[in-house]
Parts: C-alpha cells; structure tokens; sequence
C-alpha cells in the first residue's frame, strides 16, 4: 500500500522526468544557433521560418493546450506588427523596447477578446475567431491615413540594436534578433506549459467539468493563455514589421491564419516545438513550390492538408517514433 | 427604402438557397464544411462555361449546374467526407481549407482570375414599378425560385419519409442502422442535394455575388452566420437568418457606406455571445 506522500512524490517525479531539458532539445537550439553562423545566403528565408516558428508557437498555446481551435490568430500578428510599425516610424525607435511594447498591447487586445471564445461550440469559437480577424483586417484597410491601407505601411526603420548593431541588408542582424527573442519566449513558454499552472490548462482542454470540479477556474486558465498567447503572437508580427521595414494588409489576411493551422499540423500540436519544426518544413516547401508555380502553389498547399488529414495526423506524426523503434527493435 | 427591402431579401434569399446544404451537413451532421462555398462557386462558373462558351439558354443551364454540382459533392463525399466525418472539428477545417484552397487555385488556372458575368436573357433586365417599389426582373426571379425551393426543403424534411429519414439518421446514426436505415445513402444523398443547391445558387447569384476565384473564402463567413444565427431545427431558422443578414448586408452597405461589412461581423459576435446556439435552437435539442 502506498501512502499519500507516496504518491505526491511519485506524481512530483514523473512531472519532473516529462519537463527535464532533453538532449535532443539542445541538439535542436545548437542547429539553430549554427544556420546563424553557416548559412549567411538564407537570413531572408531564415528570419521568416523563425517568426513563422514563433507565431505557431503563440497557436500551439491556444490550440494544443488551450483546446480553443482559433481560424483568425493573424488578427492578434497583424495587430503586432501594424501596432510596431507605426511605433517605429512615428514614436519609438528602440527596437526592443518597441517589441516590449507591441507584446503588452497584443496581449490587451488578446485579454480583451479572450471573452468572446470562452462560450459556446467549436463552431461558434472558429467564427467568432474568424469574425475578429476580418473584422481587423476590414478596419486596417479602411484607415489607410494610418495604416497605409492597400499600399502597405511603408519606411519602417528601426533605430540601433541595443544601441549598438544596425538592421543591415542582408539581414544578418535580423536574424539573430528573431531567433534570440523566438529563443528566449520558447524557453518561457516551455518553463509556463511545465508549470503548475500550465498542467492545470492541459486539464482543461481534457476535461473542463471535471477540471472545474477539483477547483481549478476554466474559464480563467482559458483567458490566461489566450492573453499569453496573443501576445506572443503580436510580438512575432512586431519582429516582422521591424526586421522587413514593411506592414502590408496581408498580414491580417485569412490565408495566413489557415497556413498557420497548416503550419502547426505538420510540426504537431502540444509540444512547443511542433510550430518550430512545421514552420520550418512549411516555409521550404512553399519555397520550392513557390519557385516551381509562383501563382499556383496554394493548389499544394491544399492537396497536403486534405492529405494530411485523410492519411491521419497520428500516423504521421508517430512515424518517426515508430520507425526509431523498429531501428531500435532490429539492432537488439 | 422599399427597394433596398426588396435587394435584401433577393440577396437573403440567395444565401438561404446556397447555405441550406450547410446547415444540413454542419448544423446536424456536426461536420465543419468550409469548402461549402466552392460548391456554389462550381455551379457559378459551370453555369459561366456553359452560357457563355457553349451557348446553353440560361434556364437551361440553371438545372445543369445543379445536377453537375450536386454530382461533384456525390463523388467528394464518397471518396473524401465519408473518411472526415468522424474526425476531431480541427481536423474538418484543415481539411476542407485545403479544399478549398484547391478550388480556388484550380479555377484560377483553368478559367482565369477575373470576375466573371453571366450573359442573361434581355428580359431579365427590365424593372417594374409596382407602388413605388423599383424591381429587377433579375431579383424578382430569384425570389420566386427561391422561395420555391426554401417551401419544398421544408416539406421534404419535414413531411417526406426520406425527411424523417435524414432526421432520425442525424439523432441516433447507430439506432437508425438498426432500423433499417441505410444512413450512409441518406448523408450521402443529402449531401449531393446540398452541393446541388450551393451550385444553383451561385449560378443564380453569379452576377449577384461576384464570381472570382475568391468567392468560397468571400462568402464564407456569410453561410457560416445563416447556419450558426439560424440553428439546426428546421430550414425556417436558416431562411430568416439569411433573409435578415441579407437585408441587413444591402442596407448597411447602402445607408453607411463607411462601415461596410462591419455590422454583419459585430451582429454575428453579438448573437452568438447571446445565444451560442443560435437564434431559432430548439431548447434542450442537439
């Protein structure tokens, strides 16, 4: 018979061996600290796979752990970076004190629409989502005095880095700007989702009733990490604003919130690092198909997610535990 | 005042007449169809190839395009929806996006992305003045046949026997197999008419509406707000929705021009905060 400090100690130590840092996780941040160093022809491509990577990042908390499927996150990317351009060009320089900024901001916005998708279906959360981020997109096209409307908010440019290091051409700075911020909200993210609190969500998305049963506030937890996640999400549309000088309204488009739910699918849903490794996969396969069929490549985007779904997500994802066991099972 | 009444209703009533598949598949089966909009926008450019290229009378092309729309959703819900309706709703929108993706680049390519028009018959054009209502002939044929088909949709699921079919098979899929029923005919069946009609619509609504390779993403939130405010019971809930949200659309684009499409949104918020279920949900049902 095991008694109940048994068990606590049991339970504390399973929960630690699932959050302990593995190797291969320090394998994946050394590879990306390398692209930095030896791959200087890509910093263009790079920087976009590492905010895409963020931006899933921020999905995955709604998603994966939230439970809440989202059809308009780049309502919360497209408010970052309209919200940090304009900064930028108007009234603060300062990169990171911008970026600081467009995340506090992001997440308000975030807080504040966190109440519309605690009620009802998945229907209803996937147009209420929908709703605020056409409803956003509308609004930025039709102030074009600030926004710049169909032509793009222009002449974007940030001062210096840390007072020290100038955005350059070949976007090197850039660059490692995006992966060390992206770094450094991954290593938050994943200290929050390890945490207490953030277990406490992960109940939620499998079973509310029961979750509010034992005392813990759904509705609360729910509006935590959608506010967290909205602002992750603007901060990753701020990094785009700064690193590229640019905001256009496609930022709010629709097929940016749908590549991003393409983006999460291929990586994984519920382990962070899913939106780090699909957005990675997604944005060289757009490249190659883009390259290939510069109108048409949305026709593959598509034929991989009805794909995807018909061969199952499960099957997919599972492939490469199930053929390390396989490689595992024919060495022993 | 009255004209604009009378737009909002032809273009309610053209909705109605593209969603009613929809609230069928996703307000009872519970299967999350995003693609809905590329069946009507199948029957539009149908209807566009036919009329325009091969020189088909409209009127004859109309039962075409349902026919072969209805005939496209036959074959995808056979080898593709049969697999997704048992699937999580997250995995529903990824895949009927990636549908939807497909049709729009492939229309794209086929037909090119301009906007297309239907060349009708010149008495389509006319417009009659009946106590100081302006009509469009072109408007006043919508409604008509409209209002048709909205009137044998209710008495087909709500008097036919294939009505209480679709409805029993909807509740309890286990418990009508037991029955007798064979429930895939009846989703497979009812999913075929409902691609019909979206393609009847758009064919009806194409120089209504707009017909460009965007039309499935344009319009999606609107078939989306008749199955959501209207709820599942019935098609009367789906057909006042559409009717208000088309009346509401016309006039808010005619009275405030500067809010645009904003009103349908913000209402469309407001509703399903009130009543997440929808407007007309029958208490306590599914």
């Amino acid at each position: 018979m095991s008694t109940h400090a048994e068990n606590i100690a049991a339970a504390s130590k399973a929960l630690r061996q699932v959050s302990r840092v593995k190797p291969a996780e320090i394998v994946f941040w050394l590879a990306a600290l390398a692209t930095f160093f030896f791959l200087p022809d890509q910093y263009l491509l790079l920087n976009e796979v590492v905010i895409t990577g963020l931006f899933a990042v921020s999905l995955d908390l709604v998603i994966g752990y939230g439970g809440i499927v989202s059809l308009g996150h780049a309502a919360f990317f497209g408010f970052g970076c309209y919200f940090a351009g304009l900064l930028t060009k108007f009234a603060v320089p300062d990169p990171i004190l911008g970026l600081v900024l467009a995340g506090i901001a992001t997440g308000a916005l975030g807080f504040v629409t966190s109440f519309l998708v605690l009620r009802g279906s998945d229907l209803t959360r996937i147009m209420v989502t929908l709703s605020v981020g056409v409803l956003l997109g509308e609004i930025a096209n039709r102030m074009p005095w600030l926004t710049g409307g169909a032509d793009g908010l222009q002449g974007v440019a940030p001062g210096l880095l840390l007072g020290r290091f100038e955005f350059d051409i070949f976007g090197k700075i850039a660059y490692g700007y995006s992966l060390a911020v992206t770094f450094v909200l991954f290593v938050i993210a994943r200290r929050f989702v390890f945490s207490p609190f953030g277990w406490s969500i992960r109940a939620v998305k499998q079973n509310a009733l029961r979750t509010s049963a034992i005392g813990i506030p759904v509705n609360g937890r729910l509006v935590v990490v959608y506010t967290i996640a909205a602002a992750y999400a603007g901060i990753a549309g701020a990094l785009l604003a700064q690193t590229t000088s640019f905001v256009s309204l496609d930022v709010l488009a629709f097929h940016r919130s749908a590549d991003l739910l393409l983006v999460l699918i291929i990586g994984g849903t519920g382990y962070l690092y899913g939106g780090l490794i699909g957005a990675l996969l997604f944005k060289l396969v757009q490249d190659t198909l883009a390259n290939f069929t510069p109108e048409y490549w949305e026709f593959w985007i598509g034929l991989i997610l009805v794909a995807i779904v018909m061969i199952g997500r499960d099957r997919i994802t599972g492939l490469p535990m199930h053929l390390a066991r396989r490689l595992r099972g024919a060495s022993a | 005042m009255l004209t604009n009444l009378f737009d909002g209703v032809a273009y309610g009533m053209l909705l109605f007449v593209i969603a009613c598949g929809l609230s069928v598949t996703l307000g009872l089966m519970n299967l999350i169809n995003l693609a809905h909009g590329a069946f009507a926008m199948a029957g539009g450019y149908i209807t566009v190839v036919l009329v325009n290229r091969v020189g088909v009378p409209f009127f004859a092309a109309l039962p075409l395009a349902f026919i072969l729309s209805a005939a496209i959703g036959l074959a995808l819900e056979r080898t593709l929806y049969v697999h997704v309706y048992k699937k999580t709703h997250l995995e529903q929108v990824m895949f009927s996006i990636g549908l939807v993706f497909m049709a729009m680049t492939a229309v794209s390519f086929v037909i090119g992305s301009e906007q297309k028009f239907i060349t009708v018959p010149a008495f389509l054009d006319n417009r009659y003045e009946v106590f100081g209502v302006s009509m469009g002939a072109y408007r006043l044929l919508i409604i008509v046949v409209c209002g048709l088909l909205a009137g044998s949709l209710q008495y087909i699921i709500a008097r036919t026997r294939f009505g209480s079919q679709l409805r029993a098979a909807v509740d309890d899929p286990t418990v009508a197999r037991g029955l007798g029923i064979n429930v895939d005919l009846v989703f497979a069946a009812t999913f075929a008419v409902g691609s019909g009609l979206a393609g009847l619509g758009g064919a009806l609504g194409a120089n209504l509406l707009g017909l460009d390779p965007t039309f499935p993403v344009k319009y999606m939130v609107y078939f989306l707000i008749v199955v959501a405010v209207g709820g599942s019971a019935g098609m009367t809930g789906p057909l006042v929705a559409a009717i208000l949200l088309g009346i509401a659309d016309v006039s808010g684009k005619y009275y405030l021009p500067q809010f645009g499409s904003f009103i349908i949104y913000v209402f469309m918020i407001v509703v399903l905060l009130w009543r997440p279920q929808g407007l007309f949900a029958k208490v306590g049902g599914r």
